[in-house]
């Protein structure tokens, strides 16, 4: 089995010759290394790759699966992850200067519940510098390419992830998503990617950017591998006192039940002027498609979606300004070699460390939480936020799910957006509401447009409807084939 | 947002600027402030601020000793340390005797 035959294999049919002795986790691994060998270079999705250790898992692995034994529910795949998710000893440096030498001494909760379900942890992927970012053009180890275009975007902040994904490097993937980031790459990249529920996966050793926001979500190329990486890293973790106790249905499981009767909402303000107009005719599209199979479409409305990227644009920065705050050279991370006094430490030390997009949010968020503008910006922000939340509580009412697009646009041009924030923040609309609410989301590819970029759609759910948005996953694939 | 203003939100966030990122910052701020002045157009009256997306309240564990970090992990990030401790710049002024 070739490097490229056994990644072009669907995460079941993988499964398959795994548990069939067709495959063995070694040979797997060893094809995955051979393809990061061969497009790391020019695609830039992995920054650190630990060889030795993935092999000697897998040798462990297929040893175990010879004597019989039952394996975890990854079963021996292998797994990148984000390089803001601690893993012990190894480098995690979100991208960022201030970080690059950073050892972790500890395993994130999502690392070692990958390893109790037996994947294999082939190395960490780049992202936008401490997750701020649609493009990864911040990373200090520049930007991740679009394995459709090179010269286009992978998206971010979690780019590296879904690159490894969508060039078959991994079979699955890890990235965050604090306003997009997971959804967002997966959509530009032509993968699943999902956010899960706000409280649905530990936080625990994910380096915070916005800590009501931030969630930890899988990246496949099919549902069904979104689903087991999903249920392997789901479930309460008493380390995070924002992961809820609620029991974790078996995902993989609920991917095959029929649509009928599932109501999807459409929201008309989705459709209106910046979407692209082949982004629209590929949500239509597949929209239609599931009307075909059982479902049926109700419109919705929510009023104050316009109002998500302001809000989003507040409440993000000032969290990100108190998380950040830690950074300061004196425990761990980057410390200034020059300096005339404590202050002094701080102020260099942060000013050698961040990059531009990571100070200006730093700023932004310090300004909106100080003394006579914190009611004005944040707390109203908060507020807004309230009326978001209130929305979703609304149109669930009426629908169980909602359809739309994930981005305005296919992957942009690397370096397209990259002198004008604002317009890189506007890229976000989509979204970013459901960080805000806390409700899952996923992108789901629905094809390409002319120009060869990937096409995606985004389900919207309840909280905790995971399953239903693994569901239409599956059925959107089945309608692609 | 004028250069001064940019200059104590800098200090205040201990973020040391060149001038070019204090000018640059200073269009840039200006312009997202802008933006966001679009939330003045919602109604918020008896919103609740929603300062996060779970409704847990007083998550506590019991008050009991458990396994942390040893020193040797603690200390294996410092930019500077004896092995011991974390140094640090001085902080308080030598007093003569």
């Amino acid at each position: 089995m070739t490097a490229a035959s056994a990644l072009s294999l669907s995460t079941s049919e993988l499964l398959n010759g795994l548990s069939e002795g067709n495959l063995t986790s070694r040979q797997l691994v060893e094809s995955c290394l051979e393809q990061i060998r061969l497009l790391n270079p020019k695609l830039n999705a992995f920054v650190n790759v630990e060889e030795e250790y993935a092999l000697v898992r897998a040798e462990q692995i297929d040893a175990r699966r010879l004597a019989g034994e039952s394996l975890g529910v990854l079963a021996g795949l292998p797994v990148a992850t984000k390089d803001n998710i601690c893993r012990k000893e190894s480098l995690t440096t979100c991208g960022s200067r201030m970080l690059e030498a950073f050892r972790p001494p500890y395993d994130a909760h999502v690392v070692e519940r990958i390893e109790s379900e037996d994947g294999i942890i082939v190395g960490s992927t780049n992202m936008d510098e401490f997750a701020m970012g649609s493009s990864t053009e911040s990373s200090v180890y520049g930007p991740s390419r679009n394995p459709s275009n090179p010269a286009h975007s992978a998206g971010g902040s979690s780019g590296g992830s879904a690159v490894a994904v969508a060039a078959g490097m991994v079979p699955l993937a890890l990235g965050s998503d604090t306003g997009g980031s997971i959804r967002q790459p997966a959509a530009f990249c032509g993968c699943v990617g999902l956010k899960p529920t706000y409280g649905r996966v530990s936080r625990y050793g994910l380096v915070a950017f916005a800590s009501s926001l931030d969630q930890i979500g899988p990246f496949a190329k099919d549902a069904c591998g979104a689903s087991l990486l999903l249920q392997a890293i789901a479930g309460h973790d008493k380390r995070d006192s924002t992961s809820l106790k609620r029991e974790v249905p078996v995902y993989p499981k609920q991917l095959t039940e029929s649509l009928k009767g599932l109501r999807i909402g459409m929201v008309d303000g989705h459709f209106a002027e910046g979407l692209d107009s082949e982004v629209a005719t590929s949500v239509r599209a597949t929209i239609d498609a599931l009307e075909k199979l059982g479902a049926t479409v109700i419109p919705v409305r929510l009023p104050h979606a316009r109002y998500s990227v302001a809000t989003y644009y507040l409440i993000a920065p000032c969290e990100a300004s108190s998380n950040l705050a830690r950074y300061d050279g004196i425990h761990y991370g980057r410390r200034a070699e020059q300096f005339d006094d404590l202050a002094d430490v701080y102020c260099r030390s942060r000013g050698e460390g961040f990059g531009a997009e990571v100070k200006r949010r730093i700023m932004l968020g310090t300004y909106a939480l100080s003394a006579g503008y914190y009611d004005a910006y944040y707390l109203k922000a908060l507020k807004v936020r309230r009326r978001i939340r209130e929305d979703f509580d609304r149109a669930f009412q009426e629908v169980d799910v909602i359809a739309g697009p994930v981005s305005p646009t296919p992957a942009f041009s690397i370096g397209e957006k990259a002198d004008d924030p604002l317009a890189m923040y506007l890229n976000d609309i989509y979204t970013i509401s459901a960080n805000l609410a806390g409700i899952p989301g996923i992108s789901v590819p629905t094809g390409h447009a002319e120009s060869g970029l990937p096409l995606a759609i985004q389900f919207q759910a309840p909280l905790f409807e995971e399953a239903r948005l693994l569901r239409l996953a599956a059925a959107v694939e089945s309608i692609r084939e | 947002m004028e250069r001064d203003e940019v200059l104590k939100v800098a200090t205040l966030a201990r973020l040391s600027l060149t001038d070019q990122e204090i000018d640059e910052f200073g269009k840039q701020l200006t312009q997202i402030l802008g933006y966001v002045e679009t939330l003045n157009e919602v109604d918020v009256q008896d919103a609740e601020p929603m300062p996060h997306a779970v409704d847990e309240r007083n998550v506590f564990r019991d008050d009991r000793q458990r396994e942390s970090l040893s020193r040797e992990a603690a200390l294996s990030n410092a930019p500077q340390t004896d092995g011991r401790f974390f140094l640090v710049p001085q902080i308080l002024e030598q007093k003569d005797a």
